[in-house]
């Protein structure tokens, strides 16, 4: 049913995914796929994957979305699952899912932030080590 | 009371949302709602898993106390080890095994009716609060 697709918009170097039907298995699998593919496509460094319309998170959706965060890692990607309502977040834990390593965040405004600073840190982290690599190199080159 | 088939796994979301609607009606607040809803997902997934088709009867309770009680009806392979099934983390078909210990954690009482071979009945239910 490729009326189910869940749209996905580019912002800069953010995807942002708004899932505002309830979900069912498929379109749980195919929103993975889209996600996935379209952070390949637009080399994206971060999703933000606003659930607050979601009236129930069950197993099969919460892995879901937990592999998708670890897929999507594995591409350079982080995501941000925004705005899981109350009763979800109780059921969720009652019902035993961790998410594990899964990042969330209120609303799309705090978790566009944690992206941003998410990336802020990496460039810096980068750009730190490549200051290691040249004064290593520096380094080796004294010693001759 | 409402009786739904299982026959494709889009009557998943239909007898979650009917019976989160069912729950609503009865006077469950919220959080109530979603523990119900999510239950029922989880024990419909396993009938479209195990059985591929099943039954599932939605009755309210007013008598002695208001509540919810579902049956999940299927006639497949049955459940071979109830109590190794109703445990954290075992599953038979490489799923996470969150479902059966999950869905009883979420709702008051479950009981568990299964003959390998012959099928699965599960019936739950939640009380609404005094």
């Amino acid at each position: 049913m490729e009326t189910d697709a869940i749209p996905i918009l580019k912002l800069k170097d953010f995807l942002i995914v708004s899932i505002q039907t309830d979900l069912h298995d498929r379109m749980a699998e195919h929103l993975q796929y889209d996600i996935l593919k379209r952070i390949s496509q637009t080399e994206a460094k971060g999703v933000l994957i606003d659930i607050s319309a979601l009236e129930m998170v069950d197993s099969f959706i919460g892995r879901t979305l937990a592999d998708t965060a670890r897929m999507a890692s594995t591409l350079d990607a982080e995501i941000i699952i925004v705005g899981m309502q109350p009763a979800v977040a109780i059921t969720l834990v009652e019902l035993g899912l961790s998410l594990g390593g899964v990042q969330t965040a209120i609303n799309l405004d705090e978790g566009y932030d944690l992206l941003e600073k998410q990336l802020e840190n990496r460039y810096f982290d980068d750009a730190e080590s490549e200051k290691d690599d040249q004064s290593e190199a520096a380094d080796d080159n004294s010693a001759d | 009371m409402t009786t739904l088939q299982i026959k494709e796994e889009a009557d998943i979301v239909r007898v979650r949302s009917t019976a989160r609607s069912i729950a609503r009606g009865i006077g469950f607040g919220l959080v109530d709602q979603t523990r119900i809803s999510t239950a029922v997902s989880e024990l419909a997934r396993n009938i479209y898993v195990y059985a591929r088709e099943g039954e599932v009867l939605i009755e309210e309770l007013s008598n002695p106390r208001h509540g919810i009680r579902i049956t999940f009806t299927d006639k497949g392979p049955g459940i071979e080890d109830i109590e190794l099934a109703e445990k954290d983390g075992w599953s038979s078909s490489g799923s996470m095994g969150k479902g059966l210990p999950g869905a009883k954690r979420l709702m008051d009482s479950m009981e568990i009716l299964s003959k390998p071979g012959e099928g699965t009945t599960i019936i739950v239910a939640k009380w609404l609060p005094e």
